[in-house]
């Protein structure tokens, strides 16, 4: 009440009834500025550790012509998984019938399926060691699918598969399927 | 009577000196981002949800880009410098150790390599060049230079990597495997770009668990 205006400044005298102009800080907020610095920040932090590149390990078996040394599978317990052109996957389980009526077209969002009903049958009715995943790519197949087919099997923790050359039956049944979708 | 009269306390408080720090962090992380360097050779890799992040030290490099070309990079130079070496003793070449010993990637049928190392560096690019004859098992090049680099790393750490693209067809891959094969070389790794675990499948349920995956 009985305070006196100190802040005034010389200059002018202002009358009573004069409001008094405020005084402009030419101070900025700054605060928007930190919270983008930071987030540019958390974004090349992000960025640059996550292109690191993985790596996927394969040991390959050691060829061998003699059949004794080669490793045995249960009929019951496999299943093949022939990789054909334009991502189309083919699979048929234990051995292909001469009739090739257990030869059954799959592609690669539905094989994960086909492996898991699979893994859990052999579960269920055998050991699961017995669970034998035999990948054959044929030629019309791309490095892609190979790798794919490589990650689904870490995917469902299949803990036996191999790579094997795809025979001149299957290959053929696979050009055939795929040149008449129809079948 | 005269009262002390408290300075009013702003609550703003100096956002400069915070604003230094993170453009600072934010300069600092921009410049020493490593850019990918542009490669000569293109390939886009496919992607895996395999964890395990691709060495970078020791590596014998095989590309295979997306028509099927194959190409091997060798990194240590004294490794290089032992191969050109051993390719000039077995197959009088006569080439010049220190083009190989400087060439970051080679690309070229063996007769073809002195031809290969006259071009330089810059202008070695992928599409231009044939790549590593390994089309066909009766001319399966690779198998010769995986030999060599067998000799030369004998005894020494190496990681063997394999970086294919996506559209690769499957025999010049699997035609690298046979020269991996050939040469005793059964275990390597396969440069892949990471994702993440599809939810509901085993390996999900395994990571959930806290169980390890087997990487072997």
């Amino acid at each position: 009440m009985a305070e006196m205006d100190t802040s005034s400044q010389g200059g002018h005298k202002k009358g009573p009834g004069v409001k008094k102009s405020k005084k402009l800080s030419t101070r900025v907020d700054l605060t928007p500025m930190v919270d983008l610095g930071f987030l540019l920040i958390t974004f090349f932090i992000f960025t640059t550790t996550m292109s690191q590149p993985t790596a996927m390990k394969l040991n390959l078996p050691k060829d061998t012509e003699n059949p004794e040394e080669q490793n045995k599978a249960k009929e019951s317990g496999t299943l093949t998984l022939l990789l054909g052109s334009n991502n189309n996957v083919f699979y048929y389980e234990g051995v292909l019938a001469p009739d090739a009526s257990n030869f059954k077209s799959s592609s690669f969002g539905e094989i994960r399926e086909v492996i898991t009903n699979k893994k859990s049958w052999v579960i269920q009715n055998m050991k699961e060691s017995d669970f034998v995943v035999v990948i054959k790519p044929s030629d019309g197949c791309t490095y892609k699918n190979v790798v794919d087919i490589l990650d689904e099997m870490s995917i469902n923790v299949v803990k036996k598969y191999a790579m094997v050359d795809i025979s001149e039956v299957e290959a053929k049944l696979v050009a055939i399927t795929e040149g008449n979708p129809a079948k | 009577m005269g009262r002390a009269k408290l300075p009013r306390k702003s609550t703003n408080i100096d956002m400069t000196a915070m604003c230094d720090v993170a453009f600072l962090l934010l300069s600092f992380f921009i410049l020493t981002t490593k850019f990918k360097p542009a490669e000569a050779v293109e390939v886009n890799i496919p992607s895996s949800v395999a964890a395990k992040v691709a060495p970078e030290k020791d590596i014998v490099l095989v590309s295979i880009d997306k028509d099927g070309k194959v190409f091997l990079s060798i990194d240590d130079e004294g490794q290089r410098e032992i191969i050109a070496n051993a390719i000039n003793t077995t197959k009088n070449l006569n080439l010049n150790v220190a083009a190989f010993k400087q060439a970051k990637f080679f690309g070229s049928s063996f007769a073809q390599l002195p031809q290969y190392l006259a071009i330089p560096e810059d202008n070695r690019k992928a599409n231009a060049l044939s790549g590593i004859p390994a089309k066909d098992s009766s001319n399966n090049e690779m198998i010769e230079w995986m030999r060599y680099v067998q000799q030369a790393y004998l005894g020494k750490k190496m990681n063997l990597l394999l970086k294919g693209d996506n559209v690769a067809k499957y025999p010049a891959f699997k035609n690298v495997i046979d020269a991996f094969k050939k040469n005793d070389f059964l275990k390597f790794q396969m440069v892949t770009s990471p994702t993440s675990v599809p939810v509901g499948t085993d390996l999900w349920k395994n990571n959930q668990k806290g169980l390890t995956r087997e990487e072997e």
